[in-house]
């Protein structure tokens, strides 16, 4: 092992692999959350003990988490202990970490774990993506997450920890107000939960490439930035030739590798390996359902499917659109009205999902032409590559019942 | 011209309730009716105005929305004659107070005699209410108990959810329609969206067949087997 652990942990991890195995030869999971929790229920202290005298990179905020993730293990190359099965709670980080003799791990945590996860695992480096409204019945609201966030930074001010993190995001910028950051300036869209300052709450000002408030809260300055196709990380140009779409995925792909960049990785090498991935855990896929091709976008709440929205090209191909509010998901779907879906004019849009009625309605208003899909067989197969946007539940569906093309 | 204004949806727009301008605007305009839809920013004069909408919002923000509702020229119009829906935060801050960020009270508009005080709890989940023969549809997530003014009438009883008080919710008076159920309470409830639209323009509707007819049908029969 990396770490002496202690009897008990060591029981607790030979418990967390016992389970995960059972739990992968009975089909029931992928083998990642059972275990971690009997392990943690024989050792509450499990995860501080397999942490320990590893370099850790922790991925967090409400979209990218498990690219971002995805693109910080390929980037520092080599074998590196992760949840790439986005299991994002203390369970799964036990087990990436008992999975792993790797000294370097890379772990993406729910925004509300975060602080709890912090303290347990020490990290080197903590990335802070974004924060916006997401499953807002588990949640209630974004500023709260960016309260907790903050004291979790407050605590750990003087310590160790680098922190990479969003400047455009004015409710990150608040959430690491006392931390040791280093900014990046990367394409944010989506900025309608922070128009008032989370400072102070009074409007806050903008222009093109700025922000503040006359209480003092304002945009930080940044090391890391994207300028049209130019990537500057910690001041240093850096070629990026992404496989994957979108400029949200430029943007992740920059806080990745400012996060390595920390940790003395070669930027150059870096980027060229994060560049060669082309599909993060069945997300921007091109798969095989039946007799259709269809190209999987993961978009679970108002900022994701705006970013997703913006790869649509106005081809007027057809459009698949799945959405479900089961737990996971969240269980009211009225964000659906924040979703600038208007994009989708000019495309056949086909509605899916146990919630697909809520789409097809909000569609309906929208001016989009739209079909509801009561009988899958209705649907006509198309000659080209289809293009479906799910949220968590329907895309895990989708991935379920598809083949790799 | 028909003149919707949705007020203050950079604040009070958590729940996509903005929608429910795009509803009404909507509903009216596939009727023939000439509509403008204007969405009113906080560093914008509140215009003119036949039907104002509120939405819901967190904390700061609701706070926010209150006082520079009544800096301007809200409620004069309202007095006037203007109709309002108002959800969720937008019901609390009509009303005499209402208590955020901790236990602070804080004065609403005093439009309604209503006053909101913290919960114990949130209510959060699916929210129904028998308002007169119809059934309202809808998601309630907030943490306030509203007590409603002598006089004030709600909108409905409770079938399912907390509402104000765990027996009703919202309150309906003069051309005032409020509810828990937030985000596009008018998308998900078509007679509600013309219950409204048929009060400003004060004329019955023809009948309109949206996708919402369907969507409102299977919300009905979900909630009712519960």
């Amino acid at each position: 092992m990396v770490t002496r652990l202690s009897l008990r942990a060591h029981g607790g991890a030979i418990a967390t692999r016992a389970v995960n195995w059972l739990s992968r030869l009975s089909g029931r999971g992928e083998g990642t959350v059972a275990g971690g929790r009997v392990g943690l229920a024989i050792c509450p202290t499990l995860l501080q003990q397999l942490a320990r005298g590893r370099e850790i990179v922790l991925v967090s905020g409400t979209n990218g988490k498990t690219t971002t993730t995805a693109m910080v293990a390929a980037g520092w190359g080599g074998e590196v202990a992760t949840n790439a099965t986005g299991a994002n709670m203390p369970a799964g980080h036990v087990a990436a970490l008992v999975n792993s003799r790797s000294l370097r791990a890379v772990l993406e945590v729910d925004e509300a774990w975060l602080g709890q996860v912090v303290e347990a695992v020490q990290p080197a480096v903590v990335i802070l993506l974004n924060l916006s409204r997401d499953q807002l019945d588990r949640a209630n609201e974004v500023r709260q997450l960016a309260q907790r966030w903050r004291a979790v930074f407050s605590l750990r001010g003087q310590r160790d920890v680098t922190v990479i993190a969003n400047a455009n995001d004015p409710l990150v910028v608040f959430a690491t107000a006392n931390a040791a950051v280093q900014w990046c300036d990367v394409p944010t869209p989506w900025l309608s939960d922070a128009t008032s300052c989370p400072n102070c709450t009074k409007p806050l000002a903008r222009d093109s490439s700025s922000y503040g408030c006359s209480c003092g809260f304002t945009k930080p300055t940044t090391a890391t930035t994207i300028l049209r196709d130019e990537l500057t990380v910690g001041g240093r140009e850096v070629k990026l030739d992404l496989s994957l779409p979108g400029l949200f995925n430029r943007a992740n792909a920059a806080m990745a590798l400012s996060a390595l960049d920390v940790l003395h990785v070669d930027l150059g090498n870096a980027a060229q390996r994060i560049s060669t991935l082309e599909r993060i855990a069945g997300r921007f896929e091109t798969r095989r359902w039946k007799e259709h091709r269809i190209r999987l976008f993961l978009a679970k709440n108002p900022a994701g499917f705006t970013a997703a929205l913006s790869t649509i090209g106005n081809t007027g191909s057809d459009v698949w659109v799945a959405i479900n509010a089961r737990g996971a998901d969240g269980r009211d779907p009225s964000w659906l009205y924040d979703v600038p879906f208007e994009l989708l004019k000019g495309h056949r849009v086909w509605c899916w999902g146990d919630r697909r009625l809520d789409l097809a309605a909000r569609l309906d208003y929208g001016g989009v032409d739209v079909r509801v899909v009561d009988d899958e067989r209705d649907v006509p197969v198309s000659s080209g590559v289809v293009t479906l946007l799910a949220n968590y539940t329907a895309f895990s569906d989708f991935l379920a019942k598809s083949q790799s093309c | 011209m028909l003149k919707i204004a949705v007020l203050y949806p950079d604040l009070l727009g958590t729940y996509g309730d903005a929608g429910n301008g795009l509803v009404v605007a909507q509903r009216a305009e596939r009727r023939g009716i000439d509509v403008s839809l204007t969405m009113v920013e906080m560093t914008d004069q509140i215009p003119e105005a036949d039907l104002y909408l509120l939405g819901g919002g967190e904390d700061g923000p609701q706070r926010l929305a209150c006082e520079l509702l009544a800096g301007q020229e809200f409620a004069p119009r309202v007095a006037d004659g203007a109709y309002v829906v108002a959800v969720c935060a937008g019901l609390q801050l009509l009303g005499q107070s209402f208590s955020i960020e901790g236990d602070a009270v804080v004065p609403g508009l005093g439009i309604v005699d209503v006053t909101t005080r913290r919960g114990s709890s949130r209510s959060v989940g699916d929210l129904l209410v028998s308002v007169g023969d119809h059934l309202l549809v809808g998601f309630e997530n907030h943490g306030g108990v509203t007590m409603l003014g002598e006089g004030v009438e709600p909108l409905g009883a409770l079938r399912l959810g907390r509402g104000n008080d765990g027996s009703v919710d919202g309150y309906c008076v003069d051309r005032i329609w409020a509810t828990y159920a937030h985000g596009p309470v008018m998308a998900l409830n078509p007679w509600f969206a013309d219950t409204v639209l048929a009060a400003v323009l004060a004329r019955p509707l023809e009948p309109l067949v949206t996708m919402a007819d369907r969507l409102y049908a299977e919300r009905c029969q979900t909630l009712l087997r519960g």
